[in-house]
This record gives structure tokens, C-alpha cells and sequence, in this order.
């Protein structure tokens, strides 16, 4: 085992217009070993920076996605897993054999059959947005008039959110990925969330659809309690992070015209912008060595997405946005057990507004410099928090 | 000709459908979401994209015996 001390640096973060990762991650993956680094909440946790190390972190045994574990990671509020026991169902924090459970009972939800079944009505939520926008003028913020409103909707459809509550499931989650919402608010959206979701699958325990709620239910694997948890995880983890895809991915395609109908499009965008970079936090629970460093029992681990993205040992001209190359092994939407589960729902989403945004809107271009866009630099995800555009 | 022989293991699978999307042809889900086959063997160019099906799945449930 090395014993060299590991040297602590400032937690990396992304340079102002810049839509690649944080400069300092090709000095990490050069270096041997790991390094420190303090988080903004003054805990101490490792850096996994290299493509194989962050896949090791993400399968190792020894290393648990649980935040019950003492020395768990957390990155500001946002961040924040919530507890297992504040949230039953809440999957992503367990890890197996209690995960299996979950995963087992929601992926025949989300096979790549199933989730093209719902392309007509992403079809129709896209072009839905884009009449408002385009019936609205010829300036829009695409983040607040598409991007965020898109995949809300389309977990509207999944989960069987009758029209007529639309509105309110909206309005809620908005607050929750607005930038000056506070924390009260925050609390009283999810608040108010969690009790629709409660109300809606007593409505569907009456009236079953043939949505992804009703059948979880006659599956009768999970408990209601338990669906409701799994139901507004599936929505906090499939909003900001697709609305955040959608619109860099947008600003990406504007920078690099050529490639706006390109078959590789969606997998190079994912790779390269790496947007959920700093989510998959993780503790080791035995001591273990990863990229040759001794990580003990306690320690917190961040293996950064953005930065395994970014490997030139993985990933060729790994800096150059390029959707001719061959991007599918990325760790984007994670790698192991956890992997996102509604990764190809996310893939129609991001192809079907890529192949109808630029269609039907030609003219659309940037209303504000590049350098100039609200990027968010410091959240939990990475993204936009507006993207003013004209056409 | 090179055959290459394709393993999986439904048991460890966890249904992210990645081989689906690469290789179609190759590779599908069953109704439990997790993975079967289509074809037990490949040659010529197809063993390019089952490489990169290997590549890709987050769970390591496929495997190749080259012949």
C-alpha cells in the first residue's frame, strides 16, 4: 500500500463561460494516487478523477451510496441525500441487497420498449412548448419556457398525472429548482409534492391507468409508501438534470452548428458536459485501495463524472466536443447498481428536442454572450440557470 | 472466420438496456427488464459493436469467448 501523504486541494470548480469541467481535473488524472480535498461544509473527502477509478469507486463492494453511514459526503443543501428513514423508497441512498429490490421492481418501467412507447407523447409535450414559445414573440428564457417545463411534463405522463393537476405538480417543482427559492419554500414545495403524489396514488389504487404509478401498484412488489417515495425521486432526479442537458445542450449546438443533426449528438452531449459531475457521493465502509491510494473505513469518496468524461486515456481529443466518436461507455448517468434508471427516457427526451428545436426554429440563436449566460458554477448540478435566446 | 461466443448473466443485469440501444440485433430485454440474446454468436463486423456493448454495460453482465 502507498504511504505517501496525499496532498489536499480547494474543491475544483468550473471557470466563468466555460461549458468543460473544471481546468484543475486533467492535473488530477495525471497525478498518482488521489487527492484530498475539503468540501464547502469543511468535511475532507477523496477526489476520483480517472475514468477506471471513478467505474472501480461506483462497483466496489466496500463502497456504499448510503448516507447512514458515518463520514458520508454531502455537498450543500441540494446535495443532501435524504436519510432512508425520512423517505422510504428512497433508493438511491440503499445500497444492495435492499436496492435489488427497487431496481428489480422498476426496470421492466424503463426498458428501452417501454420508455420508446412514450416518444409520440414527447413528441407532443415538445412541440407543445415550442407553439407557446414561438405564439409568445421572438425573444424567450428557453430554461424557463422549455427546458425546465419539458421533462417535468413528460414525468407527468409517466406517472399518470391526470391534465388538470399539471399546474400544480409544475408550479411546485419549479420552486424546488429555482436558484432564489428559499429554504421554506423548498421544504413547502416537496412538502406539497409529497402529499399530491400521497393523493394521487390513492386515486390510482381506485382507478388504475396505464401509467407507471398503476402498475408498480398491481405489482404489489413495493408498498404504496414506498412507491410515493420512489415516484418523487424519480422526479427530483429526472428534472434539473434533463432541463439542464436540454439547455447547454442547446447552447453546445449553437457553438457547433455542424453537428445540430448528427446521429452522435446525444451521448457526446451527455459526455461532455457531465452535468450531475459531483452526485454520485460515497463512503467506504471497509478500507479499500482505489488508483493506488488506501481510502479507510469512514472516508468519503467523490469520483467525479465530469472529470472520467474527460480522460484522454478513455475518451480521444477528449476536450473537443466530436459526436462522430464513439462516446457510450461515459459514466454521465453513473456506472454499477446505481446507474440512472431513466437514462433512455432521458435519451428520447434530449434526441427528440435536439431533432425538433432546431427544425422548427432555424433562426434560433443566442441572445447574450456566451461568457455572459447565469451559468450555475456552483450547484450540485451543473446548468443554466436562464438562457436568453431570439430567433 | 473469428466467432465470437456471447455470454450474459441475467442474474447480475440491472436492465439499463445500454446493450439494446448499441447492438439490437444482438442483444434485447426480456419483460423483467433484464437481458437475453438474440444471437448466441457473432462474426465479422458485429463483434465491433458487441465489444462496445461489453464496454458500455454498468453492470459487467456480458462477456465474450473468442473463438
Amino acid at each position: 500500500m502507498p504511504t505517501s501523504d496525499p496532498i489536499s486541494i480547494e474543491f475544483p470548480t468550473r471557470r466563468r463561460g466555460q461549458l468543460s469541467p473544471p481546468d484543475e481535473y486533467a492535473e488530477l488524472r495525471a497525478r498518482p494516487g488521489l487527492v484530498k480535498s475539503a468540501l464547502p461544509n469543511g468535511s475532507t473527502v477523496w477526489l476520483v478523477t480517472r475514468h477506471e477509478d471513478v467505474r472501480t469507486v461506483l462497483t466496489d463492494p466496500r463502497i456504499s451510496a448510503s448516507p447512514t453511514h458515518p463520514g458520508f459526503p454531502t455537498i450543500g443543501r441540494n446535495g443532501t441525500v435524504p436519510h432512508p428513514d425520512q423517505i422510504p423508497g428512497w433508493f438511491v441512498a440503499y445500497d444492495p441487497p435492499d436496492h435489488t429490490r427497487f431496481r428489480k421492481a422498476l426496470i421492466p418501467e424503463f426498458t428501452v420498449r417501454r420508455v420508446g412507447e412514450l416518444r409520440p407523447a414527447v413528441q407532443r409535450i415538445v412541440d407543445g412548448r415550442i407553439d407557446a414559445m414561438l405564439a409568445g414573440g421572438t425573444t424567450a428564457d428557453l430554461v424557463a419556457a422549455f427546458a425546465l417545463p419539458v421533462p417535468s411534463l413528460i414525468i407527468c405522463e409517466l406517472l399518470g398525472v391526470p391534465r388538470t393537476d399539471r399546474e400544480l405538480f409544475e408550479s411546485r417543482t419549479q420552486v424546488l429548482v429555482t436558484f432564489t427559492s428559499t429554504d421554506d419554500e423548498r421544504d413547502a414545495a416537496a412538502q406539497d409534492l409529497l402529499l399530491y403524489i400521497n393523493k394521487l396514488i390513492a386515486m390510482k389504487q381506485r382507478f388504475p391507468g396505464r401509467d407507471l404509478t398503476s402498475r408498480l401498484l398491481r405489482a404489489g412488489v413495493l408498498t404504496p409508501k414506498e412507491i410515493s417515495g420512489v415516484a418523487l425521486l424519480l422526479l427530483i432526479a429526472g428534472h434539473e438534470t434533463t432541463a439542464n442537458n436540454i439547455a447547454l445542450g442547446v447552447v453546445m449546438l449553437l457553438l457547433n452548428r455542424q453537428w445540430i443533426n448528427a446521429p452522435g449528438v446525444v451521448e457526446e452531449v451527455l459526455r461532455y458536459l457531465s452535468v450531475a459531475d459531483r452526485v454520485a457521493l460515497r463512503v467506504a465502509v471497509e478500507d479499500v485501495e482505489i488508483g493506488g491510494q488506501l481510502i479507510r473505513a469512514g472516508e468519503g469518496i467523490v469520483p467525479l463524472g465530469a472529470s472520467a468524461n474527460h480522460d484522454e486515456g478513455t475518451f480521444g481529443h477528449a476536450e473537443q466536443f466530436d459526436p462522430s466518436r464513439s462516446a457510450r461507455h461515459h459514466v454521465a448517468f453513473g456506472y454499477g447498481v446505481h446507474q440512472c434508471l431513466g437514462q433512455n427516457l432521458v435519451r428520447i427526451e434530449m434526441d427528440t428536442v435536439f431533432g425538433t428545436l432546431f427544425r422548427r426554429i432555424p433562426t434560433l440563436e443566442l441572445d447574450q454572450a456566451v461568457e455572459d449566460l447565469p451559468f450555475k458554477y456552483d450547484g450540485v448540478l451543473f446548468g443554466l440557470h436562464a438562457l436568453p435566446v431570439r430567433w | 472466420m473469428n466467432v465470437t461466443r456471447i455470454n450474459v448473466n441475467a442474474q447480475r443485469c440491472i436492465g439499463a438496456g445500454q446493450c439494446v440501444l448499441i447492438a439490437p440485433e444482438v442483444f434485447d430485454q426480456t419483460d423483467e427488464g433484464t437481458v437475453t440474446v438474440l444471437a448466441d454468436t457473432v462474426d465479422g463486423s458485429a463483434q465491433g459493436v458487441v465489444r462496445e456493448a461489453v464496454r458500455a454495460c454498468p453492470s459487467k453482465s456480458i462477456s465474450l469467448t473468442e473463438g
